[in-house]
């Protein structure tokens, strides 16, 4: 994997996030997919949602990317709040939604059309971007061509090219094997300290929440909310080794893991 | 992972696999390739179409040579021959050349095929996008839909007289619907998380219909068409009915109120082969703008 030099990469700022007494509830269903909840996302963190199937992360994502509108309550991107969806707010999805109709360059690429970008200029972002995740030598693949790594690597891609304040991941890594799996997760770590973008990452995976997290966010369900909040050290201590088995591997690593799968497997109170 | 780390294994262990003699290389070249187990219905029809086409026309000849069916009824190979001949050079009623006929029904079905899909394809697209659109095309499309062209033919001849406007008017309005409906199905079954993610790169309305829906749903784009071409080609007949000189629909009715079978399968035979052959062309069409629905 080709890995760009630092100097390259010119981080933009990531965005600031306050949610305020977010509740959602769904037509058709009494009890509420998300009640009351409060977090506040500093610029630059990497927020790990974690927690049970039905405790409301993918609906407390989609309320930050601007696809659900909520019950009540707000969410705040850095003072002003959040409408719909914009390019500020990238998506990665865990289906990885790309369209089969355009190569890899053309579809990250896309975003940058969308906004009127000249060829040339978004043709260079996004090869650019794509260096970045390690695909420069799949710049013109028919995307159904790739495996369902380097498809979700183009999702990433994707969602970088239009430089947005915040990165959204829904399970991006949930259908993929697992040697592949810790490959974007370190890639992942080293996106997130060159790019210095505010990245809220969902998972039901204990291991990748603390590998990735600055901030894990467990949620309980029924209704959906945030139980607790851990700030792990991992992350850094890979960014600082360089070496994701020795920090999976260590003790600190196991107590933290048997900790939270505790905490995850206890029943959700009603 | 240091695997130099672990206590070396004992020699017995690594060694059993090792000291069984090894039986001769096999010649993997020689082998038969490995197959997947087949779905039902996999695997080549070429030879069998082909067979079946022979196999026709020979059965088609043996009974007309034997004389086991009348003329009247079913003709002999050569005598659908003669009369596509007789056709070509024009010694047959009317006195038009085989050319113009198929000249005049070509510009009819093709003429409405294109005008249908220029304009369902935007209609189709605009139901599944704008609930105004869809809330007043809808009943309308299917009100008339699976009406039979013959049942509303004498409306448009009064309506519309009996020039060329009546017959295209009445091919176009086979060709609409199905291809109307495909769109819009089509436009339905765009995945959310594509549209999501096109939003979220900040697409406006027009641009997603221009650069996701359209290209999504053009593989129900496609069908719907083949599938118009289809009924253009069924309705050329009733369509010809309408004080029709030339066109190969006329030929054949005129054919048969002279009772000359020859002629009648003659022109049968032509447009299934027409459209056989257009239906191939667009199959292959599919291929190369759909290849991620058609490939595998």
């Amino acid at each position: 994997m080709g890995t760009p030099s630092l100097s390259q990469i010119k981080p933009h700022a990531g965005g600031r996030i306050d949610i305020q007494q977010l509740s959602v509830r769904f037509a058709g269903s009494a009890a509420a997919a998300l009640a009351d909840v409060n977090l506040t996302i500093a610029p630059g963190e990497f927020v790990v949602a974690l927690g049970p199937s039905g405790c409301g992360k993918t609906s407390l994502l989609n309320c930050l990317a601007g696809f659900i509108l909520p019950s009540a309550g707000e969410i705040l991107l850095d003072g002003s709040a959040i409408a719909g969806p914009s390019p500020e707010l990238g998506v990665v999805f865990q289906k990885h939604a790309l369209m089969p109709w355009l190569n890899v360059i053309d579809n990250v690429a896309l975003g940058l059309r969308f906004r009127g970008l000249a060829r040339t200029a978004r043709l260079d972002i996004a090869a650019e971007k794509l260096r970045l995740v390690g695909l420069e030598q799949y710049l013109q693949s028919p995307v159904q061509q790739l495996s369902g790594g380097m498809q979700q690597r183009v999702g990433i891609a994707r969602a970088l090219a239009n430089d947005p304040r915040i990165l959204l991941m829904d399970e991006p890594m949930g259908a993929l094997d697992a040697l592949t799996r810790e490959s974007i997760q370190e890639l992942l770590v080293q996106l997130w300290q060159r790019t210095g973008k505010t990245i809220f990452f969902i998972t039901h995976s204990v291991e990748e929440a603390l590998f990735l997290g600055s901030k894990i966010v467990v949620m309980s369900a029924h209704p959906g909310r945030i139980a607790h909040v851990f700030e792990p050290p991992f992350s850094r201590q890979y960014l600082s080794s360089e070496d994701a088995r020795a920090v999976k591997s260590s003790a600190d690593f196991i107590r933290w893991r048997e900790h939270l799968l505790q905490l995850v497997h206890q029943p959700a109170s009603f | 992972m240091k695997l130099s780390t672990l206590p070396p294994l004992p020699q017995a262990a690594l060694s059993l696999e090792a000291d069984r003699p090894h039986p001769a290389p096999v010649q993997t070249a020689s082998l038969p390739a490995a197959s997947v187990y087949p779905r039902p219905g996999n695997g080549n029809t070429l030879g069998i179409t082909l067979a079946t086409i022979v196999l026709s026309i020979a059965a088609w000849w043996f009974v007309t040579g034997n004389g086991w069916i009348a003329p009247l009824f079913l003709p002999a190979p050569a005598a659908v021959w003669s009369a596509a001949v007789q056709a070509w050079n024009g010694n047959v009623q009317g006195g038009l050349p085989l050319v113009q006929h198929l000249e005049w029904s070509l510009l009819r079905v093709f003429g409405a095929f294109l005008l249908a899909a220029v304009t369902a394809v935007p209609l189709g697209l605009l139901m599944g996008t704008s609930r105004i659109v869809r809330g007043i095309a809808d009943p309308l499309l299917e009100f008339y839909r699976p009406l039979p062209p013959l049942a509303y033919l004498p409306l448009i001849v009064i309506w519309f007289g009996i020039d060329e406007t009546a017959k295209i008017l009445l091919i176009y309005l086979a060709c609409f619907a199905p291809i109307a409906v495909a769109t819009r199905a089509g436009v339905v079954d765009v995945a959310t998380e594509q549209l999501h993610a096109a939003l979220s790169m900040g697409a406006s309305r027009w641009q997603l219909l221009r650069h996701v829906i359209l290209p999504a749903a053009l593989p129900d784009i496609l069908t719907g068409l083949r599938i118009a071409i289809g009924f253009g080609w069924t309705t050329l007949v009733a369509a010809e009915m309408v004080a029709a000189t030339a066109g190969v629909g006329q030929l054949v009715l005129n054919a048969s109120n002279f009772l000359r079978t020859d002629i009648v399968i003659m022109g049968i035979m032509l447009i299934g082969v027409i459209a056989y052959l257009f239906d191939l062309a667009m199959r292959r069409l599919e291929r190369t703008l759909v290849p991620w629905k058609t490939q595998g």
